[in-house]
């Protein structure tokens, strides 16, 4: 049991996609305006990454090894797209301001990485919550540095403003101020894991 | 666990087919049964569009119906909705008119009056900047109810027009403008032939017979 909550947690700090592992930049630095667009996306991500790897876990004895990555992609891309389906048919304020994103959900390599590296070595249960602490993971570090580039660029977090037009600083709901930010989550994470060792 | 599958060929096209085949058919079964809700939805978001861009008193029914108007050659539709009172007078229309912004395609819907005044515009799809250009949609698309571009110079203040562009984002500000504008001329070049539309019939065979003595005076040239 002890070694579940491991699989779970680990994906939260000790093993976060993006601010350690470095994987799924290209969502990250595009999703991550605002803090509510960070969250939709990573909580997105994590419902897709939880199925896919329910599912790779199941098919992992049919599926051969020379044709792998085809199948992994193949099932991943069905749950994208039926995600975006049921967004649009159920949810379709959400789905206004994160359509364009969903599809990108397909080549994240967040969600083939885990498929690769986890769900087909390992049985559905630990596979799953692996699913769901690297999600969670990836969830927060795009909430956090939503709310940063949210607050800096214009003031507000989570559409609540807080300070006034003229303190914004543009450059950081642009591409740039992404880069910018992220490196500087990255370094103060990486401080905190020296210190903690 | 189980022992992996060696990957013969005949084995690696099983697991293919059948991955393939069943990601197939489940798509194409939710595909059916959200199909409806999305179209209803979207004909939802078209409707509240129209009525936030053409907010109007009393019973009205809606038309289809599209505008084409020429410029430099090139002659461009407008896909719009007409408003008719319960007695069938033209009280305006809700065009759709695009322009290419800064990320891409904007594309709008502007509610006009018969007399060709702005009632509101409204943002139905765009790739604009977030906080800069995607601001358009707040207090900037307001600044255009009520004006009439008759009297009202459809260009941001920059380029000697009325229009006060959003901070930093004056590609979409001129695009914005732009493609008001261009609904308008639409909507100017074709509203005369909706103004008799349904009550005044007796006024459409005058029409017709004006327009046959023109022709008739040309060709005799």
């Amino acid at each position: 049991m002890s070694n579940n909550l491991q699989t779970f947690t680990k994906g939260l700090i000790k093993e976060n996609p993006i601010l350690v592992l470095l994987l799924g930049c290209c969502p990250t630095l595009a999703t991550t305006t605002s803090a509510i667009n960070g969250m939709s996306m990573g909580l997105a991500t994590t419902f897709v990454l939880v199925l896919s790897n329910i599912f790779i876990s199941l098919l992992k004895g049919f599926i051969p090894d020379k044709v792998r990555i085809p199948c992994f992609i193949v099932v991943i891309a069905s749950f994208v797209t039926l995600v975006q389906l049921l967004m649009q048919a159920y949810v379709p304020d959400i789905y206004e301001t994160l359509g364009l994103f969903i599809p990108l959900i397909v080549v994240n390599c967040i969600v083939l990485g885990r498929a690769e590296a986890f769900a087909s070595k390992n049985p559905v249960f630990p596979s799953m919550l692996d699913g769901l602490g690297m999600g969670l993971g990836f969830t927060l570090a795009l909430t956090l540095l939503g709310c940063l580039r949210e607050f800096l660029g214009s003031g507000s977090i989570f559409g609540l403003t807080i300070l006034p037009e003229t303190a914004n600083i543009l450059v950081f709901i642009l591409p740039p101020g992404a880069f910018i930010c992220l490196g500087f989550v990255i370094a103060i994470v990486n401080q905190f894991k020296k210190e903690s060792h | 666990m189980a022992k992996k599958k060696e990957s013969t060929l005949i084995n690696m096209l099983l697991a293919l087919f059948v991955i393939t085949a069943v990601s197939g058919g489940v798509l194409g079964l939710v595909y059916g049964m959200t199909k409806d809700t999305i179209a209803e939805v979207d004909m939802k978001k078209n409707e509240a569009a129209i009525k936030a861009v053409l907010p109007l008193e009393g019973e009205l029914t809606f038309k289809a119906d599209t505008l084409t108007f020429t410029e430099d050659g090139v002659t461009t539709s407008f896909p719009c909705n007409l408003a008719f009172d319960a007695n069938g007078n033209f009280l305006g229309a809700a065009v759709k008119t695009s322009e290419g912004g800064f990320g891409g395609k904007i594309d709008m819907m502007v509610g006009f009056l018969a007399d060709g005044t702005i009632k509101g515009t409204s943002v139905l799809s765009h790739a604009e900047t977030p906080g800069l250009g995607a601001n358009m949609t707040g207090k900037f698309k307001d600044q255009f109810v009520d004006k009439n571009p008759a009297s009202y110079k459809l260009t941001v203040s920059k380029d000697g027009g009325d229009v006060d562009a959003i901070t930093a984002a004056t590609i979409t500000s001129r695009a914005f403008s732009k493609a008001v504008d261009k609904a308008y001329k639409a909507f100017e070049a074709n509203k005369g032939q909706f103004m008799n539309h349904a009550p005044a019939e007796t006024v459409v065979p005058e029409t017709e017979e004006a327009t046959e003595i023109t022709e008739g005076g040309q060709s005799n040239e």
